[in-house]
């Protein structure tokens, strides 16, 4: 690895009236009030994401309201010889912790419990705490985003876990599962937090330390 | 409106501050001094390596999807499924966006990553750089993000886990074709080098 040397002290980009492109890094100079496009990509360019915090925070109200439905109502239905039987996401690990294969069941708790928890919780901070242009734990906050964005996507794994379910134990007669109403909620959940994490721009975190803006104001 | 900057000067996209990158070896990363991001890479024969791992991962995706990826056998009765057809049977039992999200997330843009891929590589390989490859290049790092076969292989495996009491549970062609199209996509998005899209290339690129 190598270090990469400041080019005139710390100055970022929005100080230096400059945009850089979100899809090839182009910098080009930033005029206000303009809607302008990367003069080496033709991507639309903005000093900051647009209307990033109200954004995300409707994504994260939404998605925190459709976690409930998607942890109290049933998941999957197994019709067998021995009955109907209702599964929610929490009934399904317990299934799995119960028949021993206990790895599989933390695995299963993790993504579909404590990440999507934990993610509405997390980006609901990082936006709180840029609205506030908090200077405390930068870096910390950073790292926090970085995590968020990387681990979203698992919590996928139950939706493609009911596919394969309701595909796979289709014995007429004998057996059939049916995915449950919880498993439209759930993947609006995994959607909608993904979205959230794309909305939320990182660089908010550290524009308090460029000092009061006006720029801000006009993304 | 483009402004003249020294060549290396760029900003971070994570905290936004001005940088020089330095010049790279190959096998360097830049990381931001101030938070760290990893600013830009310089993979070894990235041109040519990315292309060699795009187009396998191109044919196992077309063997990861034509054939079965895991089946059940429960007493002489056996059912196997394609990816197509566990999206179809979530959609046929009413379960439209769950199978519209399965589709697109497990199917349709890993496809979608894999052909824009080799469609802006390819020309250039071939010496052939037009402006009109950027929109296709912009799709990809939109599509990007919602692909994630390697959690549906994940899921498969839980879902196995869950019916290995009440059936036999067999792995199908498709299945070890999807595992070894998550690691040749690895590889390619690790060999890639997007700077390569926006540079000028020098004559005879990749000779």
């Amino acid at each position: 690895m190598s270090g990469v040397m400041p080019a005139g002290g710390r100055l970022t980009a929005r100080e230096a009236g400059l945009a850089s492109c979100h899809v090839c890094g182009q910098l080009a100079r930033h005029v206000a009030h303009r809607a302008l496009r990367c003069p080496r990509c033709r991507a639309p360019l903005h000093l900051r994401k647009p209307a990033s915090v109200s954004t995300t925070w409707a994504l994260i109200v939404a998605s925190a309201i459709l976690f409930v439905p998607a942890n109290l109502l049933p998941m999957m239905t197994t019709s067998s010889l021995l009955g109907t039987q209702r599964d929610t996401i929490m009934s399904g690990v317990v299934f799995l912790w119960r028949s021993g294969s206990w790895p599989l069941a933390a695995v299963v708790f993790f993504a579909s419990i404590v990440v999507p928890l934990l993610k509405i919780l997390a980006l609901a901070w990082l936006t709180a705490s840029v609205q506030r242009r908090s200077r405390r734990r930068l870096m910390q906050r950073t790292r926090l985003y970085r995590l968020v964005e990387f681990v979203g996507r698992w919590s996928m794994l139950d939706i493609y876990v009911i596919t394969l379910l309701v595909a796979l134990v289709n014995f007429r007669g004998i057996a059939t599962i049916e995915a449950g109403p919880a498993a439209i909620a759930f993947g609006a959940v995994v959607v909608l937090t993904m979205f959230a994490a794309m909305t939320f721009d990182p660089r908010l975190i550290w524009d308090p330390l460029a000092g009061p803006d006006d720029l801000a104001r006009h993304d | 409106m483009s402004l003249t900057l020294p060549a290396q000067t760029l900003a971070c996209h994570e905290c936004d501050l001005l940088q020089t990158e330095p010049a790279l070896a190959p096998g360097q990363t830049a990381r931001c001094v101030r938070c760290g991001a990893l600013l830009a890479r310089n993979p070894p024969d990235s041109l040519d390596r990315t292309l060699a791992l795009t187009l396998t991962a191109a044919i196992l995706y077309v063997i990861a999807n034509a054939w079965p990826l895991v089946g059940l056998d429960m007493q002489g009765r056996r059912v196997e499924v394609t990816l197509i057809g566990a999206v179809q049977a979530l959609w046929s039992e009413g379960m439209t966006p769950v199978a519209a999200l399965v589709f697109g997330t497990a199917l349709l843009f890993p496809l979608l990553e894999l052909a824009m891929i080799l469609v802006v590589l390819i020309p250039l390989r071939l010496g052939r750089v037009s402006p009109r490859m950027a929109p296709f290049f912009r799709l990809v790092r939109s599509v990007q993000p919602w692909g994630m076969v390697e959690v549906f292989l994940l899921g498969m495996l839980v879902s196995l886990v869950k019916l290995s009491h009440m059936a036999t549970v067999l792995l199908g062609p498709a299945f070890w074709a999807m595992a070894a199209l998550i690691l040749t996509v690895t590889l390619a998005g690790r060999a890639f080098d997007s700077r390569l899209l926006w540079q000028a290339p020098p004559a005879g690129a990749g000779a």
